[in-house]
């Protein structure tokens, strides 16, 4: 039977809505899953974790070295713990798990799995490939399996459980090569855009940062998290943690607006997932109208407004 | 100082994936392939860290078969000085790629190896991460901001809440995202001095890698397709239809 060690994403004492879909993945390969909490307070992380359903145990490391999340720091502690008898040790799928898995897997010599996408069984998964336009099945060789979650294609599990908390000592030694100065967070009264239920993105044609407030305008209207295309993020319009798409958040929400936004494989790639995608755009030739369920033809800047209005 | 900076040939950016109706793979004969773009961001870094004087000797390496010399020859215009080219015909997986890439780093003595954070056929952003597990080094990944002071190097990361920042003693690997600058545009005169620049031909087992067994790709698909939907004429259309869906 597998035994799956999650690896929890936190900060400033908060678990990540990640790591619930993480453990999604884990109930999918089936077997006892145990969440990790490297922390340097880790105990309301570890009581939020424990909520979890078909979590079984929860682990803590406190460390005052673990108070900010490096991964040269994080992963000899995370190797010791995995040489427990785990089969799994899986990573949500952000930028957290993605600097973080390589660093695990190359030192327990095992290759990896990026971005797991559907179960097949406890050594086979899908995952994506060229920007989500080729889904490739891969079937892991035997040994330890180290994989990342991608977090669009698994829903949270509830939070009804009461999982036992139980504190570790590792004696990794930790490097001293790596030292954190700082995080600019981006502090946004909004539905964060990796959960929420609403999102509108707007690219390139909005022209300024402005001009984005006509977008922000009808999101918080509707209640939805804002995001924008690589087009927006580089023109300065917006900051860099709005990005979708492959080389930014891949995203799931129940409705999706693409506003002025062409719809370049690449940004297609972060909202494939996306229940129904609504695109307003100038150009009736625009690619984002052959994936949109809902198209118009127009002018954003008339529509938005209107759209708001009307709401 | 060196540094190494690794680059991938991959199929084009803007080239239409077409997956095998076998499901053996996608197609790739006869299809452009360039640079894997972060590769060039990666390789822009270098140049400009070399122009600054931080760094004195660009060493470029890629890992793959014999067309990989034409991506080695595209690094070698944009200014690295030599190449190594790691040849091996066989299926190189980011495990055996960051082996490779920490033996040379290695051999070279190298201070600093830049890479891209992700290829863009595999996307599986690994690489940079596993070189710098293998060799005990610190790592800087995603970054959009690179500073190198001495034997220090201070790197804006773009990370999901934002951007952050780390020191890191050297070597170390960094793995480039694609808001750290714009690579140049290649002159002719460039790309003509690159075919006089010395490429050295390695194989895997002279940096004594070997090819261990990895992940199997069993099955290539196209994802599941979008149907078509409607054009809606007025705004009024669109949020009656998104309200009838319940969605509004
Ligand atoms: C390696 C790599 C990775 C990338 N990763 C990403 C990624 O993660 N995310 C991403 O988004 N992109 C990514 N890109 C970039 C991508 O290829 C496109 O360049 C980008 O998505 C274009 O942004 P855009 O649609 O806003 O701009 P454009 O393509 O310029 O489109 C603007 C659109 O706005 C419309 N428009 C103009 N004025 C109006 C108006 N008044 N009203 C309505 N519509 C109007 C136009 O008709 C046009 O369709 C990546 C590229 C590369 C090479
Ligand atoms: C015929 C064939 C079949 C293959 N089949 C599979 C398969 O079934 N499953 C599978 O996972 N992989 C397979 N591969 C390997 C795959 O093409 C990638 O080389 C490998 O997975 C690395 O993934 P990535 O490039 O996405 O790594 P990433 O970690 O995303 O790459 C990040 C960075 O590392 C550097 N890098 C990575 N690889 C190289 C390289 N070769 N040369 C120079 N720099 C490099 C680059 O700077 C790159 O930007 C196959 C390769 C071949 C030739």
């Amino acid at each position: 039977m597998s035994k799956i060690l999650i690896i929890a994403e936190h900060a400033e004492g908060k678990l990540n809505a990640g790591v619930s879909k993480t453990v999604a993945a884990a109930k999918g390969i089936g077997g006892d899953i145990h969440i990790a909490v490297l922390a340097a307070d880790p105990a309301g992380v570890a009581a939020e974790a424990a909520k979890l359903d078909g979590v079984a145990k929860v682990i803590t490391v406190a460390n005052p070295a673990n108070a900010n999340p490096v991964a040269a720091v994080l992963a000899p502690q995370i190797v010791e713990l995995a040489k427990d008898g785990y089969s799994h040790v899986l990573f949500p799928g952000g930028t957290f798990g993605k600097d973080l898995a390589p660093r695990v897997a190359a030192k327990l010599d095992v290759h990896q799995v990026s971005d797991i996408m559907a179960v097949h069984s406890a050594t086979s998964f899908d995952r994506p490939t060229y920007a989500g336009n080729a889904i490739t099945t891969v079937e892991a060789p035997a040994g330890i399996i180290v994989a990342t979650v991608r977090l669009a294609s698994f829903t949270a599990v509830g939070a009804g459980n009461s999982a036992a908390v139980e504190a570790a000592t590792v004696s990794a030694t930790l490097p001293s090569h790596t030292r954190y100065v700082k995080l600019e967070a981006q502090k946004s009264e909004r539905p964060d855009l990796q959960s929420a239920a609403r999102v509108v993105s707007g690219g390139r044609a909005l022209g300024s940062s402005e001009n984005f407030k006509v977008v922000y305008d009808f999101a918080d209207k509707i209640g939805a998290g804002v995001g924008a295309s690589r087009a927006a993020v580089d023109s300065g319009y917006v900051p860099n943690d709005m990005q979708v798409g492959q080389t930014g958040k891949i995203i799931a929400p129940e409705l999706y607006f693409a506003v002025g936004i062409s719809g370049a494989i690449q940004h297609l790639a972060g909202i494939k997932d996306a229940r129904t995608i609504v695109a307003i755009n100038k150009d009736p030739e625009a690619p984002i109208f052959e994936v949109a369920d809902f198209g118009l033809v127009g002018d954003l800047f008339q529509v938005l407004p209107e759209m708001t209005s009307k709401l | 100082m060196k540094a190494l900076v690794s680059v991938k040939r991959v199929v084009d950016y803007n080239v239409r994936i077409q997956v095998k109706s076998d499901g053996s793979g996608v197609v790739t004969d006869g299809v452009k392939h360039s640079m894997n773009p972060f590769d060039e961001i990666a390789m822009e870094e270098a140049v400009r860290l070399k122009e600054k004087g931080k760094i004195t000797e660009i060493i470029a390496v890629t890992i793959g078969g014999a067309k990989g010399e034409e991506t080695l020859r595209t690094a070698l215009a944009f200014g690295a000085d030599r190449a190594i080219h790691i040849k091996d015909d066989g299926e190189i997986q980011p495990l055996t790629a960051a082996k490779a890439l920490a033996a040379a780093m290695k051999k070279e003595d190298a201070k600093v190896l830049l890479c891209g954070k992700q290829a863009i056929d595999d996307d599986a952003n690994q690489t940079a991460q596993m070189v710098a597990s293998l060799l005990d080094i610190a790592q800087a990944t995603f970054a959009s901001k690179v500073e190198i002071d001495g034997d220090k190097a201070t790197v804006v990361r773009e990370v999901d809440a934002g951007l952050e920042t780390l020191e890191v003693d050297l070597p170390a690997v960094i793995s480039a995202d694609l808001r750290l600058n714009e690579p140049r545009y290649l002159k002719l005169p460039d790309i003509m001095k690159a075919k006089k620049k010395p490429i050295e031909t390695v194989s895997l087992g002279d940096l004594g890698v070997t090819l261990a067994a990895g992940l199997k790709t069993t099955k290539t698909a196209p994802p599941p397709s979008r149907s078509k939907g409607v054009m809606v004429k007025t705004v009024d259309e669109l949020v009656d239809a998104l309200k009838a869906k319940g969605l509004l």
